[in-house]
Order: C-alpha cells, then sequence, then structure tokens
C-alpha cells in the first residue's frame, strides 16, 4: 500500500511537468527571438569573412606585385610554371569535398578536381626544376 | 577550420610568397622552388587533417594518378615545346575550380555555406565568379593549346560582331549570375559553367599567334582569379593569397609582354593583330635588291669579327636550332670572337621562352642579355646574327608611323657592321609585315633551315 501516496499525486506531477515544458518552450521562444534579433544587428559569420577576405586579397595583391616585380626577365618561363603549379592550391577546395566518407556528385567531382590539381602540382614544379636546372653561370 | 590548421595554412602562404621571391634571381631560384613544394605538402597535410576529411583511400589514389601523369608529362617534355604544355596545365587549373564550385554547389554543408536550394547569397556571388572564371581558363587555355600546338591556325579568327556578341555574353552571364543569387537554381548554375566555357573559346580565337605571350600570361592570371574565387567561396584564407599571387604575376607578365609590344592589352585582347589580310604589303617591294649568302661566306664573316651578337626568335624554337647555334657560339669563342645573345621580351611564344632555350642548350645566362641592356651595344658590334626573329628587328618600328608595329622596341640590329639574317623565304613574320631591314646594305641573307645553316657554317668555320 505504500504505492498509494505517488499514484494519488500522479495528476498532479503531470501538470507540474505541463507547466514546466511550457516555460521551457517559452524561454525557447524567448532565446529564439533574442538570436534571430542578435543576427540582425550583427552580420553573420559569413559577411564578416568577406570583409576580411577583402582585406587578404588586397594586400596580397601587393605583395604580388612587389614580389613579381623583382623577378628577372631571364625566369619568366619558370615563373610561369611555378605559379601554375602553387595555383593548384585549390586542391585544398578539392580534398574537402572529396573528403566525406559517404559517396556522392560532390565527391565525385571533389576527386576528378583532385586528380587535375594533382597534375598541375606535380607536372608544375617538375617541368620547373628541369627548367630551373639548365640555368648556369660561366665557368 | 581550427586555429592551427588556419596557422599552418598561413605558414604554406608565406611560402609561396618566398617561392615567388627566390625567382628574382637564377641563383636563388631553385631555392624558391623548394618553398613552393613545402607550402603545396603544407597546405595539403593540412587539408588532411582537417575533421571532415576522412576518405583517405580515394584521395591518395586521385593524387597518385594526377601525379603520375603530371610526373611523365613533365619528364618527357621537349623544351620547345614548353608554351603549349604550360597553356594545358592553364586549363587544368580552371577545370579544377569549376569542379570544386560544383562540389560546393552540390554539398555546400560540407563548406559551412548553406544547405543544397539555400546557399548563402553572398557564397553564391563568390562561387559564380570562381566558376566563370575557371570556366573561362579552361576552354580559353585549350584554343591557345591548340594554337600553339598547330593544331589549329595560329591566325586570328574574326568573324562580324565578335566583340558585340562577346559583350552580350557577358551581360547574359551576369544575368544568369543574378538568377543564380536569387533562385538557387541548378539549371542557372549549370548555365554559367556553359556559357563560361563558350566566352573562353570566344576570347582567345581572335588573338593571333604573335601576342600568344600576352595570351599565356593572361590565362596563367585568371587561373588565379579563379583560385581566389573558390577561394572567397571557402572562406580560405590560403587560397585566396595563393590567387592573388598569381594573379599578380600573371597580370604583371602581361603588362611587360604589352609594353614589348607597345600594345595596350586592351588591343591584344580584342585580338585580330597578325592576320593574313595584312600581308599583301609586301607586293610593292620587287625592285629592291637583296644580298644573299652562303653558310661559308657567313662563316667568313664571323670568323673575321670581334664580336657577335646573336638574336634568337621563335625561328629558332621551331627549328630545334639552339644546340646548334650554342655549337657555332662555342667554335666562335675558340677563334676569340665574344658572343653574346640578345633577347627581346615578346621572342617566342611566351615570356623567357628564348631564355630557356639558350639555357637547355648550356648558353651560360651572363651571355643572355635583355633588349634594354644591349641595345646601345649594337652600333660597336661586327655582326648581328639573327636567327628565327623577324618583327622585333623591323626598323619600320622606328622610321615608319604607318606601320602596324611603329612604337614597338625592337633590337636595333641594323647598327652592327654587318646583319647577317637567317631565314627561309622573304615572306613577312607573324604580324604580317615586310622587314626592310632584309633590304640594308649591311643586311647579309642567309636562306635555309635555321638548324643546317647553323651546322653548314660549323663545318665551314672548322673546314
Amino acid at each position: 500500500m505504500d504505492q498509494t501516496p505517488s499514484a494519488q499525486n500522479l495528476p498532479g506531477a503531470v501538470d507540474q511537468l505541463k507547466q514546466a515544458v511550457e516555460l521551457l518552450n517559452h524561454k525557447v521562444d524567448l532565446l529564439y527571438a533574442e538570436a534571430a534579433q542578435l543576427a540582425a544587428q550583427h552580420p553573420g559569420a559569413s559577411e564578416t569573412f568577406l570583409v576580411m577576405g577583402i582585406t587578404v586579397f588586397v594586400l596580397a595583391i601587393f605583395v604580388g606585385y612587389y614580389v613579381v616585380w623583382h623577378v628577372t626577365p631571364a625566369l619568366h618561363s619558370p615563373l610561369m610554371s611555378v605559379t601554375n603549379a602553387i595555383s593548384s592550391v585549390i586542391v585544398v577546395g578539392a580534398l574537402i569535398a572529396a573528403g566525406p566518407a559517404e559517396f556522392g556528385l560532390s565527391k565525385i567531382f571533389g576527386l576528378a578536381a583532385v586528380v587535375l590539381a594533382s597534375i598541375n602540382i606535380f607536372g608544375g614544379f617538375i617541368v620547373t626544376q628541369r627548367m630551373l636546372a639548365m640555368f648556369r653561370k660561366k665557368k | 577550420m581550427g586555429t592551427w590548421s588556419a596557422l599552418a595554412y598561413l605558414v604554406a602562404a608565406v611560402c609561396f610568397i618566398m617561392a615567388l621571391r627566390g625567382l628574382s634571381s637564377p641563383v636563388s631560384a631553385r631555392s624558391g622552388l623548394r618553398f613552393g613544394v613545402a607550402g603545396m605538402t603544407i597546405a595539403v597535410a593540412t587539408t588532411l587533417a582537417l575533421p571532415g576529411v576522412s576518405s583517405f583511400g580515394p584521395i591518395v589514389a586521385a593524387i597518385a594518378l594526377g601525379g603520375i601523369i603530371g610526373a611523365v608529362v613533365a619528364i618527357k617534355i621537349q623544351m620547345t615545346a614548353l608554351p603549349q604544355l604550360v597553356a594545358a596545365f592553364h586549363s587544368l587549373v580552371g577545370l579544377a575550380a569549376v569542379c570544386v564550385a560544383v562540389a560546393a554547389f552540390t554539398n555546400p554543408a560540407a563548406y559551412g555555406i548553406g544547405v543544397p536550394g539555400a546557399i548563402v547569397a553572398g557564397s553564391l556571388v563568390e562561387m559564380s565568379l570562381g566558376t566563370a572564371i575557371g570556366a573561362i581558363t579552361f576552354t580559353g587555355s585549350i584554343i591557345a593549346f591548340a594554337k600553339l600546338q598547330g593544331l589549329v591556325s595560329g591566325s586570328p579568327v574574326i568573324f562580324k560582331g565578335q566583340h558585340p556578341l562577346n559583350a552580350l555574353l557577358g551581360l547574359i552571364l551576369l544575368a544568369l549570375i543574378v538568377t543564380l543569387v536569387v533562385t538557387n537554381a541548378s539549371l542557372a548554375f549549370v548555365m554559367i559553367v556553359l556559357l563560361s566555357f563558350l566566352i573562353g573559346v570566344l576570347i582567345i580565337i581572335p588573338i593571333g599567334g604573335a601576342d600568344m605571350p600576352v595570351v599565356v600570361s593572361m590565362l596563367n592570371s585568371y587561373s588565379g582569379w579563379a583560385a581566389c574565387g573558390i577561394g572567397f567561396t571557402l572562406e580560405n584564407n590560403l587560397l585566396i593569397i595563393t590567387g592573388s599571387l598569381v594573379g599578380s604575376s600573371g597580370a604583371i607578365l602581361s603588362y611587360i609582354m604589352c609594353k614589348g609590344m607597345n600594345r595596350s592589352f586592351i588591343s591584344v585582347i580584342l585580338g585580330g593583330f597578325g592576320g593574313e589580310s595584312v600581308a599583301g604589303a609586301a607586293g610593292g617591294q620587287g625592285d629592291k635588291q637583296v644580298k644573299s649568302g652562303s653558310a661559308e661566306d657567313a662563316a667568313f664573316i664571323l670568323k673575321n669579327a670581334a664580336s657577335v651578337i646573336i638574336i634568337p626568335g621563335y625561328g629558332m624554337a621551331v627549328a630545334q636550332a639552339q644546340h646548334a647555334l650554342k655549337e657555332m657560339g662555342d667554335t666562335l669563342i675558340k677563334e676569340g670572337v665574344q658572343v653574346r645573345y640578345a633577347i627581346h621580351p615578346v621572342a617566342g611564344r611566351m615570356p623567357g621562352h628564348m631564355n630557356v632555350l639558350l639555357a637547355e642548350a648550356n648558353v651560360p645566362y651572363d651571355d643572355v642579355i635583355e633588349l634594354d641592356d644591349i641595345n646601345r651595344d649594337f652600333a660597336q658590334t661586327d655582326v648581328a646574327f639573327v636567327i628565327g626573329a623577324n618583327d622585333i628587328t623591323n626598323p619600320a618600328a622606328k622610321t615608319d608611323p604607318t606601320s602596324p608595329i611603329y612604337g614597338m622596341p625592337i633590337l636595333d640590329v641594323e647598327r652592327a657592321r654587318t646583319v647577317l639574317f637567317i631565314k627561309r623565304s622573304l615572306a613577312s613574320g607573324y604580324a604580317g609585315i615586310e622587314n626592310e631591314l632584309f633590304f640594308y646594305d649591311n643586311t647579309m641573307m642567309l636562306f635555309g633551315d635555321a638548324k643546317k645553316m647553323c651546322e653548314d657554317i660549323i663545318k665551314s668555320l672548322e673546314g
């Protein structure tokens, strides 16, 4: 008979639980509204990156300009093949696409891009190496 | 992206900057290349260590497949075929950029830019730009490759309404990008790719063979900008930095090439230069006298000279004459003649083309001198030996304001006591312009194949 008190209390407990859930729901709604408000006030992560990305972009162009301006004309061909090789750094994006375990269209394209970029990386660096190996000073 | 991977990417980016810096001199160039390889290794290793990347089997297979193809091609390729090879490599970067963009479009969650059908608007803009530039680089480079390889004619393809058509297609492309951003429709994305492929073909076909150095550097630049666009999409600073480096490098090369021809970038891009239509002007020169000589005559003149400057051009590459030329130079040096090589910025089919070929033939790089540094010396030189070059020696660039190449900096070969000019026939050069140098009193034409002529001269020198 020691079960009786809790059995009698059950409807009350259920009510309490319902109230608690309602409160929680309300709080979630409040939080959601607050989050939405915050999101509206502050730029999203993507937009923050855009500004930073453009900053990096512009600065890198200047770096590229000053660095490449000093390249001797005799090495313009190796410059092209080495820049070709390093522009294959796009392989980073390809690897992320090819990375997930599950198979899909995105993965196929990712793997294709990995192959293409790898041809460039190896081909570009090797052909640059071949060219540079030929340049020699007067004995 | 974690802090560590971001920092590793930064190290990779610095390596790439050092790689380009190394190329400022042949002495530091090899260490520059090592920086490049190190940067790429760091970039790939860091990406493989990212938590989302787990499918290593197929990835390693893909890298191995690409690596073997690239290595074999790079080891087997003839140095004379370098411009084609570089163009072909550019096309691969373009196509890879398109593939990455397609992957990002079909599975945006992997890059944290939204879910299919609801990709962040900013990312869509960046993605479209990266895709469009990549696709243009791809087909543009293929056309450049076909022209350089001789698969299609090197002369410009021009038709009526070409430029309005290109402008119209550009506007349609813009409209498609807007449509994509607004609707997220896959069809718009596919259309952007296809239209950009078409634009790539259309912007390269009107550009003639002689302008190829500009085209190749321009496509080099585009491949960088494509990587940049993808970098913005993936919010990856390494791609942005590297893309900008490559983009600005290619742009600088294009600028230097344009300056070497005294033409504006726009006029090169609009194309049509070097068409057969201009070549008709050659007819009116019939009464002028051309002096021609044999290999023995040339050998006699060269042997008795104190100083010789050799001016190589694209014809030397075509005839594969660099080794025979170097041997001829060595024979002359043994006879006590001073031998130097003068390089015009746009000689050949890509920036620095002649330098690489001479290096291949073991010519020391301190004997190979750029236009600005050697032009003054022609007046004190006994023999200017022109092999496979034409337009870059044409005095009309200085004297005839009506000439299409007027204002182009040229090598002042006509100031040398004697000009020896190897040529197959009196035909005009790629610009389609008669070279009045042929009719000068101090010019002796050596008709024949460049390589054979060099070999015959060597025989006479030694005989």
